[in-house]
């Protein structure tokens, strides 16, 4: 059975390097992967997706909507922006920063209130202020890894598994701070 | 391994000497990964046109080579295309063309295989990483058996997918022996007369041959529904309706006329399922064969899987309907040069006829700097029309924009043509030392090649002196209050004049950033004055304050100069 990953988030949030170290750690584990990204013009701080996919024998390498096992959301407005992906019983584990779109600051659009309690609502979701908790590790940059930590307790690899693809995936001058990262995710 | 990354592979494994290509997205990851085996020579070149030609010239001398390129790179090489369809090759020669269906990073949705039927270039086209590495191979056996230019059509989806691939050895093909043979090589009417001959006859016989090719392959299964389809769509066919029948064309042109035939009889309800244009169902159709195409299909966008669920199988695939959200378009990066810039074009009511690059986000709020938008050079020639149109009065409102990478691709050729008919207008050159919009590739002016060597750089200035301008300026980007004082002695000026406005993509690697802007505290009056070029790193708090975002900011010092009140300072980072 295929398992369906998305990776959404503002452009510059590394979602390239959290679904590189995803599809590692299931080819890693024998799985057939496939892997969508978006290159360009479209990641100068634009709305950004990456969908990972893995099983047997993988076809098309885009999720679809209502196909979503697991939704990762680096940013609240981009959570709400993807929730419809989401299978019935899809995960999704949202970073609680807001960054306003450009139609926000121009005050074209509002950005809406309440968007984690709304999704609540209708999915399982697990919330963290991931930028928060980046700081206290004293390397900001490393809150996507976090989210990743939490993603990762959904998903059947092991801890050893993970910290394995993260060392081999990372700048080697990042290795540390960043195992760290990802252990405040998955050991909460 | 990325499709881009798999095509590089397949042009090492095939023993691929020389390779040269303009960055374009979705095919910019080609050149930059074949440029990391030492055994392919490869190349920037300024643009596509350049770039084919230079792997004509090695295919000619008997090597194998590349040329890639996105789909609206084919437009500028097809020159030089449309004419080697007829010469042929001597060592084999695969063009590489990107097409972008659903325009991630594009200013149309052209379709390839259209301009390859045109110019009589067969066209392979993989469905996967493994593929795009194994029809590249295919490509140069192909092209060097039947005598022509191959192209290999890959999409957005199918460069920017990866999927595990099986690697081999490179294989190091004898080079070709070169003889002089001008009836192939020298195209003038009277031996291209010969060619176009040969042209029909090779068609002919890729057609029938076609039939015969392992990629062109027919997957029975339950025969009641069969689709015929190619690449991406075909992974979309294989998830919805995997107990259907398929015949998956590797070659999309020509056309396997007896393997679809023979196909089209054995299915019941026959559907082609092919992104953009009906290239496939139109010629199928010709030949008297039924069947469901685009009356069901768009020629937009990208397909889906739920498309085939919904369209065919008559399911309903969403569980629940999309929010409705603020949208959010990519935006100039924090301390990106082009936005101080526009701010003051912005100021002074200035219209910028624009061209292809980042900063073609001049173009939407809050900018709205940029009026037009058409392709790759095109800003310096549009405002010379318009000058010629309504006189030079009309533009002593309007500038061109380019970058420096565009300028240098085919921006010159226009600025040659304003010198030459005596125009008045002024061109900016956004030059920020580097291709920004497709991840950062050298062009002639940076001084670096595609394989990392420091050479002599073009040096834009003297370019435009050597052409006879009087008055070319280079002004730091960053310094507001001098460019629009030049920008608005030029525009006034009765003379083509040039401003180069200098400072590196923020995103540059060894950028330093020694400053930070920091809101003063109790000194901000609240007026937006320093939120009106839409750097991201500014918010406004609920009390109408300014909040700098420290871990976006780069301390560029635009907002800090637009602030009247002193209420933003640059500190030390």
């Amino acid at each position: 059975m295929t398992k369906n990953i998305m990776i959404v988030g503002v452009g510059g949030q590394g979602t390239l390097l959290t679904s590189r170290i995803l599809g590692g750690i299931m080819l890693d584990a024998g799985y057939d992967v496939k892997l969508s990204e978006v290159h360009g013009m479209a990641q100068r701080g634009g709305s950004v997706v990456t969908f990972v996919r893995y099983g047997e024998k993988v076809a098309e390498p885009i999720v679809e909507e209502g196909q979503a096992d697991v939704l990762i959301a680096f940013e609240k407005l981009e959570a709400l922006r993807y929730a419809h992906f989401l299978k019935k019983d899809g995960v999704l584990v949202v970073n609680e920063q807001k960054i306003e779109p450009i139609t926000v600051v121009t005050g074209a659009c509002e950005y809406p209130e309440g968007i984690v309690e709304g999704l609540e609502k209708d999915h399982t979701v697990y919330k963290i202020d991931a930028m928060e908790e980046a700081k206290k590790l004293g390397n900001s940059k490393v809150f996507n890894i976090i989210v990743l930590g939490i993603a990762a307790r959904h998903m059947d690899f092991s801890k050893e598994a993970w910290l394995t693809v993260i060392e081999k995936t990372v700048p080697p001058k990042t290795v540390e701070i960043n195992k760290k990262a990802f252990l405040t995710g998955y050991e909460g | 391994m990325l499709g881009n990354e798999a095509i590089a592979r397949g042009a090492y494994e095939a023993g691929v000497k020389v390779s040269a290509a303009y960055p374009g997205t979705p095919s910019t990851e080609i050149s930059e990964n074949i440029a990391l085996y030492d055994e392919i020579y490869a190349e920037w070149s300024p643009n596509e046109k350049v770039a084919t030609e230079v792997a004509i010239g090695a295919c000619i001398s008997g090597v194998r080579a590349m040329a890639s390129m996105k789909h609206v790179g084919v437009n500028v090489a097809s020159d030089p295309l449309y004419t080697i369809s007829y010469g042929g090759v001597n060592g084999g020669l695969v063009l590489v063309a990107a097409d972008d269906p659903g325009l991630y990073s594009s200013q149309n949705e052209q379709d390839t295989r259209c301009v390859a039927r045109a110019a009589m270039v067969p066209v392979l086209e993989p469905s996967d990483s493994q593929e795009a590495k194994d029809f590249v191979k295919f490509g140069y056996e192909l092209s060097e058996k039947y005598d022509t230019p191959v192209i290999v059509r890959t999409t957005t989806r199918l460069a920017h997918s990866q999927g595990t691939v099986t690697l081999e050895e490179r294989i190091e093909p004898e080079d070709k022996p070169y003889e002089r043979n001008s009836g192939k090589f020298v195209m003038m009417p009277g031996n291209a007369i010969g060619r176009h001959v040969y042209v029909e006859q090779r068609l002919k016989a890729m057609t029938e041959d076609g039939s015969g090719f392992a990629i062109n392959q027919a997957e029975y299964k339950d025969t009641s529904i069969g689709f015929i389809t190619s690449g991406i769509p075909y992974q979309y066919v294989k998830e919805a309706c995997p107990n259907a029948s398929v015949l998956k064309l590797g070659m999309v042109h020509p056309l396997p006329r007896k393997l679809i035939e023979e196909f089209a009889s054995k299915v019941e309800k026959l559907y082609i399922f092919e992104e953009l244009e009906p290239v496939i169902e139109e010629q199928v159709k010709s030949w008297g064969i039924q069947a469901v195409g685009k009356e069901i299909f768009t020629v937009q966008g990208e397909y889906s899987a739920n498309m085939i669920r919904e369209k065919i199988l008559n399911e309903k695939v969403c569980v629940k309907e999309a929010a409705k959200v603020p949208a959010r378009p990519p935006i100039l990066c924090p301390g990106c040069p082009h936005r101080s810039v526009y701010t003051v074009l912005k100021k002074l009511g200035i219209h910028a006829a624009g061209d292809i690059g980042c900063y073609t986000l001049g173009a939407v709020p809050p900018l709205n700097v940029i009026d037009t938008t058409i392709c790759m050079g095109a800003s310096i020639s549009t405002l010379h029309g318009m000058e010629k149109a309504k006189g030079k009065e009309y533009i002593k409102h309007w500038v061109a924009v380019i970058g420096d990478s565009t300028f240098m691709h085919t921006g010159v050729n226009s600025l040659m043509n304003m010198v030459y008919n005596q125009a008045t207008g002024t061109v900016i050159i956004l030059d920020n030392s580097t291709t920004g919009m497709t991840g950062h590739q050298d062009h002639a002016a940076t001084g670096k090649t595609l394989k990392g060597e420091t050479v002599p750089a073009i040096n834009i200035y003297q370019l435009c002196k050597a052409m006879g301008i009087e008055h070319v300026v280079e002004v730091d980007a960053f310094d507001i209050q001098k460019v629009e004082e030049i920008v608005k002695e030029e525009v006034a000026r009765d003379a083509v004049s040039v401003i180069i406005a200098k400072s590196p993509c923020v995103l540059l690697k060894g950028n330093v950033f020694p400053y930070k802007c920091k809101p003063v505290e109790d000194a901000c009056k609240k007026c937006g004055m320093c939120l009106k070029p839409g750097c991201p790193a500014l918010t406004k708090k609920p009390d109408g304050t300014i909040a700098i975002d420290d871990t976006m900011c780069n301390g560029c010092g635009l907002c800090e100069q637009l602030c009247k009140l002193g209420a933003i300072e640059r500190v030390k980072a």
